[in-house]
């Protein structure tokens, strides 16, 4: 029983200090591509962000690196600020006369 | 009698559907001359101790000790450079053996404050900046960067001899200009960035607040000091310059200068700060 109880803590340990599923080249690829989409949708609104580059450009130098990992971390952080830029620039179509001087 | 009633109220039914059938004047339309009022009211309101002519310093209009320090900085205006550099660049001769002069009106001096301008053959907003390097285009020279000293140095000059002439920006009677016009003012509160900022953020909400260690400048007279000499830039900026930093400044990507969008806004701009005297080249901290 005692070993059991130890048996599972240590593939607990061991569980959680190995990543679920590593990711991989295709996966960035895949998060690269949705996020260079959302971004390439800001630039037709004239809306992009440079934190959104930042990112793109972030994630390119992760898997440049072999370190997919971040490069799809930093794929997905461009994309919801891409995303967000995209809001933006919509709601602000009607949202910018609340400013204005009348 | 009764006929005569009957008279009466056809016409007052005609009178009413004659009236309901103009077409009605919608909140959206846009009216330039009701804009610049109010725009100007409520700066002059939000600034009761200043005169009209005070907004073309901007920051140093709105803070007592940065008054005093631009009536010391103009003993040594650190724009003078510029404007010598200008005042040669302008009268030297392209290699076709003409100058800036041959095309502006006027030979190009005293003219600064009818630009920008709405073009009606081409259908859009001319800028001084465009017209200087489509000058230079249309003699056989390479155009200036938008953002750099070249440009600065021939716009302090051209600024320099249209000092205190007030801004006589029009808006022809074609709904192209009216358009510009419009599209300039959205672009001036519109929010972008990450940091969800519009022009009218800082300069219509906060002018005379500090962000960081600046003092915001009001809206109301913003380009009449352009081109500018920043002690923050070590150096001279164009009206493309200061448009492209505030873009990335609240961490958006600003457009190419004079991209239609930054042409529509110097439009709107100078146009609500009509009657305002042209100070540039002016320097701010």
């Amino acid at each position: 029983m005692k070993h059991s109880v130890r048996n599972l803590i240590a593939a607990g340990l061991i569980a959680g200090a190995t990543p679920a599923c590593a990711a991989s080249e295709a996966d960035f690829k895949t998060a690269y591509a949705a996020a260079e989409a959302a971004e390439k949708e800001a630039g037709a609104l004239r809306n992009q962000w440079t934190t959104t580059e930042a990112a793109l450009t972030a994630a390119k130098k992760a898997a440049e690196a072999g370190q997919f990992d971040q490069a799809v971390a930093s794929s997905k952080e461009a994309e919801a600020l891409a995303k967000a830029s995209i809001f933006q620039a919509t709601s602000e179509k009607q949202r910018w006369k609340d400013l204005e001087i009348r | 009698m009764i006929m005569r009633l009957a008279i009466s109220f056809v016409s007052a039914a005609l009178v009413l559907a004659a009236l309901a059938a103009q077409p009605a004047i919608a909140a959206d339309t846009p009216n330039p001359v009701a804009d610049a009022k109010a725009f100007q009211k409520f700066f002059t309101n939000k600034f009761p101790q200043l005169k009209p002519e005070d907004f073309a310093n901007g920051p140093y209009s709105m803070n007592e000790d940065l008054h005093r320090q631009w009536e010391e900085k103009e003993q040594f205006p650190p724009y003078e450079f510029a404007l010598e550099t200008g005042k040669q660049m302008f009268a030297t001769p392209f290699k076709n053996g003409k100058t800036y002069g041959d095309c502006f009106p006027n030979q190009g001096i005293g003219i600064r404050q009818d630009y920008p301008y709405f073009d009606e053959r081409e259908g859009k907003v001319i800028t001084l900046e465009l017209a200087l390097n489509r000058c230079r285009e249309a003699n056989g020279e390479l155009p200036f960067s938008y953002v750099k000293d070249e440009m600065a140095s021939l716009t302090a000059y051209m600024a320099f001899t249209s000092r205190g002439k007030p801004f006589d920006i029009k808006i022809p009677d074609d709904p192209r200009a009216l358009e510009a016009y419009q599209k300039g003012k959205e672009y001036f509160y519109t929010r972008r960035g990450q940091l969800n900022f519009s022009c009218a953020t800082c300069h219509v909400q906060e002018p005379g607040e500090r962000i960081r260690a600046e003092i915001l400048a009001p809206a109301l007279g913003i380009l009449n000091a352009m081109p500018i000499y920043r002690s923050e830039w070590s150096g001279m900026g164009t009206i493309s310059r200061r448009f492209t930093t505030c873009n990335s400044q609240i961490r958006g990507v600003p457009l190419s200068p004079q991209d239609e969008e930054y042409r529509d806004l110097e439009y709107y701009l100078s146009y609500v700060s009509n009657g305002l005297p042209i100070s540039g080249p002016g320097a701010r901290p």
